[in-house]
């Protein structure tokens, strides 16, 4: 199957939940709405010729730019980008899905953004949006057990955000 | 050397003394050899593993290594957990070690050389070091370390388990032999190494494996050390010990590792029988004067640590080469393997010795269950009193320290002893009793 | 002091369920514990010896290494690759130097491919050796593991003379390699490479076809290949359990050209045979497909699969035309874009991500653990397992801490 016309199959079957692609990129990607989600996953997954069947790596990339006197240049409005790598084992295909969240939900700072959790889909994104809600802070609703798993449990803050900082201290150890 | 003593000490105190000096003896036994396997365990351990082991202390060979280690040990620091139950705590090793030792009571390492002379020798040794496990699991118990009560836990399951096959594999020498006392049955094991009970025929030979099996499990020596298993428990039983409460469990571990090999050496190998007669070819026996006699029993306890050094030997080589049983596998091989073969050959061995009561390779001269007419005259030759010697016609030498009358009444027991002895010689079986009597009078 | 303890905090519904529950306990297994290979903890719950349930509890060892990513640029992040998987760090470092590779379209000559396939697959060969060694002493068997290091020792000698360092190498980097082979190190790999194939037998000897050992491995861990993939599990974990992917020859293309034209065949079972079966032991009746014993016989069969490829890679080498690597500048700006790449490392498919916004410092640096994804099956294995059996499962998983915590 051809990129476009697998992405034009996504699109009949999700009419507005996929908003973009790239097939000219390293890496063709598909850009989904957080609410559809779930369901172009559970698609990809189970769909008899696609078979995304194993879930490599959920990333969130945060574009903020800290600096002020780059901010005024930046191509963009400060958001997160979850990114998920999927692979086809039967296939041997890869494939890039990228959904956008606002850095805060309702932008109210400290209100973590929410998304369908695809635990539910593959059994392997448990831990990784577990390592991904601990380090860049992204709630994963439906999510079994959302706890930290690198950091420990008592740690505040998200320390991939680019606007973290590191505590000065720690159960009296010195952070900075 | 109670009697040497009761002529200058009132006797109960010559008793205590001579208890006293038997005791201080034999605890360089374990102690003592326990330093010698643990160096032989690192040795052979590191040229298994293509390494060198020890090489410096004590020049060459690292021969000194253990006591260095000794040392370390001794001054590290004692730790007990706050939870840990005290008294039990630094009780447990002790007990452990005790029992272990205790064993060695009555272990001969030659013809007649054993402190306590039991006539059910095989009976006490089994018992006591069954009683081991108790300092295990005072310790895993004690210890309030949950790895600690898993150790504890699987040593009394096993042990425990591994009782019943490993009598059931002891009984068949003791059957054969017609007696449970360590000395008589390694003298019915004299002569060539075709008389040892391994030998004797093929039921005693498998069960001879079956027995070393079940040693090593009684022992907790790999691939049984599951007490112990420093991959799944941390460290088991001792995982909350140092410094010297954890080298006593160390020693007590190989002195129990000593006793079943030595137990193995006695029952199946002839115990301080070497594989050809070499101390009566020589005439270093009894007939041929004390000396002679002490020399001959000598090379005996040579014959016998060298058994019981290379079966230890042998562990210490299945350790570093094989992987560690599951609990559930352990048990398996124990109700279901070890048991059952112990059972079938145990039954095998009597129909064999009620079958062919003199054996079928006509090797042996004279039928299981007796004694050769060499060996019941050496039994009263083994008898240190000079008496015994006048008996057989040695009269005169080396009885001079001894008052008169004594020395009278000896030779007249003797006598009669003798002519017992050599009635019974040709054919008929040499009763226990009357290896009692002549044993009483040896002490 | 223990019943002052009980009072005080009588209410606490924890004390109660430890007083009340007695036939089942929590034992902690690690973070300080010989078995499980550096610091995991797993909380097991046992009824006597069977655990009912077994989580994982990582972190221990986090350094932060996607965030220091972020900071450097992709030269200076290479040690930091080192540090994840530190029993193959040449694996690592090649990964994220083809991935950086794949971001800057930057091809390298063919001299520098079949250097980093020489020096891959001897790192390869290495982690095996410790997984086998590892794998011997979690059930109880010393020797093997000396052995294994023994045979490790010596690739490490080569790699010293190679680059200088024997466990943190930053060898291969973005462009090639630091530096290019030694004179006579060749002919001392291959030397060494005569060795070690017949010392392979004795390890099968040892292990492989001991009986206690298919005892302890076989049947026990079994995992499906639905589960393995629906887990993630790569790499020998997932061959193990049947199923046919190896990255060396599905993977991307810029991983793949690395290895066109090498004659090798995946190391998967078929019908009851792996490939160059016949030359070694034959699969156990016990042995389930997925099991312990399978996902160990996969890696020691890769050992010699590698050392096959690197016999096929020194030929290539000496008479491949370029240079051992093309020159990149530490401040060399990035291409804007994003690059994902996944190579197959001996533990697992290792993933690295680069985000960039055109600088010479990447805006967003991502690690994939094989092991992570690997490890997260563990409480799926060892559920109504024995406690001996949690070592021998988590051990034929071959997880290095290093790259889980990252």
């Amino acid at each position: 199957m051809s990129g476009q016309a697998f992405v034009d199959q996504l699109k009949k079957a999700f009419a507005d939940g996929v908003v973009g692609a790239n097939l000219e990129a390293l890496d063709p990607w598909v850009e989904v709405t957080p609410e559809a989600l779930i369901d172009v996953c559970r698609y990809l997954k189970n769909d008899a010729k696609l078979r995304f069947d194993m879930l490599n790596c959920i990333t969130v990339v945060d574009y903020l730019e800290t600096d002020p006197k780059k901010a005024a240049k930046a191509e963009f409005e400060p958001h997160l980008e979850v990114v998920y790598h999927l692979w086809s084992v039967p296939n041997k295909v890869s494939l890039v899905l990228k959904v956008k969240l606002p850095r805060w939900q309702n932008d109210e700072e400290g209100q973590l953004p929410e998304l369908a959790s695809v635990a539910g889909v593959w059994r392997t994104a448990d831990w990784h949006e577990r390592e991904v809600y601990d380090l860049s802070g992204v709630n994963f609703v439906g999510h079994p057990n959302l706890r930290r798993i690198l950091c420990p449990e008592d740690w505040v803050g998200h320390p991939l955000r680019k606007d973290y900082e590191m505590p000065l201290e720690y159960h009296g150890i010195r952070g900075r | 050397m109670a009697e040497f003593f009761s002529t200058y000490l009132p006797s109960w105190l010559a008793q205590l003394v001579t208890g006293l000096i038997q005791c201080v003896i034999l605890l360089h036994v374990p102690l003592v050899g326990a330093m010698f396997f643990v160096w032989v365990e690192r040795k052979a351990a590191a040229r298994i593993q293509d390494r060198l082991g020890p090489t410096r202390v004590g020049g060459m060979f690292g021969w000194l290594q253990l006591l260095a280690d000794g040392l370390k040990l001794l001054t590290k620091e004692d730790l007990r957990p706050q939870e840990a139950d005290a008294m039990l705590f630094r009780l447990a090793p002790y007990v452990g070690f005790c029992a272990s030792f205790t064993v060695f009571l009555a272990l001969p390492f030659s013809d007649g050389w054993v402190v306590q002379w039991l006539d059910v020798g095989v009976f006490f040794i089994l018992a006591v070091l069954g009683l081991e496990v108790f300092g295990v699991i005072l310790a895993g118990w004690a210890s309030a370390s949950k790895w600690s009560l898993f150790g504890a836990m699987r040593e009394a399951a096993q042990v425990v388990s591994y009782e019943v096959p490993l009598g059931m594999c002891v009984v068949v020498p003791v059957m054969i032999a017609g007696t449970m006392d360590l000395v008589a049955i390694g003298r019915m094991q004299e002569g060539l190494f075709t008389n040892w009970f391994i030998f004797h025929d093929p039921f005693t030979f498998v069960i001879f494996f079956v027995y070393f099996t079940c040693g090593i499990a009684s022992v907790n020596r790999a691939p049984f050390d599951l007490a112990e298993a420093e991959s799944e428990l941390v460290a088991g039983f001792h995982t909350e010990y140092s410094g010297f409460r954890w080298l006593i469990f160390y020693m007590a571990e190989y002195g129990s590792m000593f006793i079943v090999s030595g137990l193995a050496a006695i029952l199946f190998f002839g115990g301080w029988n070497g594989p050809i007669p070499l101390a009566d070819l020589l005439g270093l026996t009894d007939a041929n004067g004390e000396l002679a006699g002490y020399l001959g029993r000598f090379l005996g306890m040579l014959n016998f640590v060298f058994k019981s050094v290379l079966g230890v030997t042998v562990m210490i080589w299945v350790r570093w080469t094989v992987p560690r049983l599951r609990i559930d596998q352990v048990m398996t091989m124990c109700l279901k393997y070890c048991t059952p073969i112990a059972a079938v050959m145990f039954l095998g061995a009597t129909l064999w010795t009620y079958t062919f009561p003199g054996g079928v390779t006509g090797l042996r001269g004279t039928p299981y269950g007796t004694v050769r007419g060499v060996s019941a005259q050496r039994v009263e030759l083994s008898d240190l009193t000079p008496a015994t010697e006048d008996a057989e016609g040695a009269a005169g030498e080396g009885s001079d320290n001894k008052p008169a009358e004594e020395h009278a009444g000896d030779v007249a027991a003797a006598a009669a002893d003798g002519e017992a002895a050599a009635a019974s010689t040709p054919s008929g079986p040499l009763s226990i009793a009357t290896f009692a009597s002549s044993r009483a009078r040896s002490r | 002091m223990a019943t002052q303890t009980g009072t005080a905090f009588a209410d606490d519904p924890r004390i109660i369920e430890y007083d009340v529950r007695t036939d089942e306990m929590l034992i902690n297994m690690g973070p300080q514990h010989p078995s499980t290979h550096g610091v995991l903890r797993l909380v097991l719950r046992t009824d006597g010896e069977i655990v009912s349930e077994a989580v994982p509890h990582i972190g221990y060892l986090h350094r932060c290494a996607e965030k220091i990513g972020e900071n450097l640029a992709p030269r200076q992040f290479v040690p930091y690759t080192d540090r994840m998987d530190y029993l193959a760090g040449m694996n690592m470092n090649l990964g994220w130097a083809l991935a950086v590779e794949k971001l800057m379209n930057l091809e390298i000559p063919e001299k520098a491919k079949h250097l980093r396939v020489i020096i891959a697959e001897m790192n390869r060969i290495a982690s095996h050796l410790v997984g086998m060694g590892t794998y011997g002493l979690d059930l109880g068997s010393f020797s093997p593991f000396l052995y294994a290091f023994r045979e490790r020792e010596k690739i490490l000698d080569l790699f010293e003379e190679a680059c200088g360092a024997r466990l943190t190498y930053s060898y291969l980097t973005v462009g090639g390699a630091t530096h290019d082979l030694p004179a006579t190190w060749l002919e001392k790999c291959e030397a060494f490479l005569d060795q070690l194939l017949p010392v392979i037998t004795e390890y099968h000897t040892l292990l492989t076809t001991n009986a206690i050992f298919v005892r302890r491995a076989a049947n026990i861990g079994v995992m499906s290949a639905a589960t393995a993939i629906d887990f993630g599990c790569t790499g020998p974990v997932l061959r193990g359990s049947g199923v046919d992917q190896d990255l060396r020859r599905d993977g991307e293309q810029w991983y793949t050209e690395m290895y066109d034209g090498y004659a090798f065949e995946v190391i998967v079972e078929k019908d009851g045979h792996y490939p160059k079966d016949h030359e070694y032991p034959a699969i156990p009746k016990t042995a389930v497909l997925g099991d312990c014993w399978h996902r160990f016989y996969v890696r020691m069969l890769e050992v010699i699969q590698s050392i096959d490829l690197v016999r096929q890679a020194i030929d290539r080498y000496r008479t491949a035309t370029g240079s051992h690597c093309v020159p990149v500048k530490l401040n060399q700006k990035l291409p804007k874009g994003e690059a994902y790449l996944e190579t197959e490392c001996p533990k697992g498919q290792m993933g690295f991500f680069i985000v960039s916004r055109g600088e010479a410092i990447p805006w967003r640096v991502r690690a994939r653990s094989s092991c992570f994804s690997n490890l997260s099956v563990t409480h799926e294995l060892c559920r109504g397992c024995l406690l001996a059996d949690v070592p021998a499962i988590v051990g034929s998983l071959d997880i290095v801490m290093g790259e889980i915590d990252r």
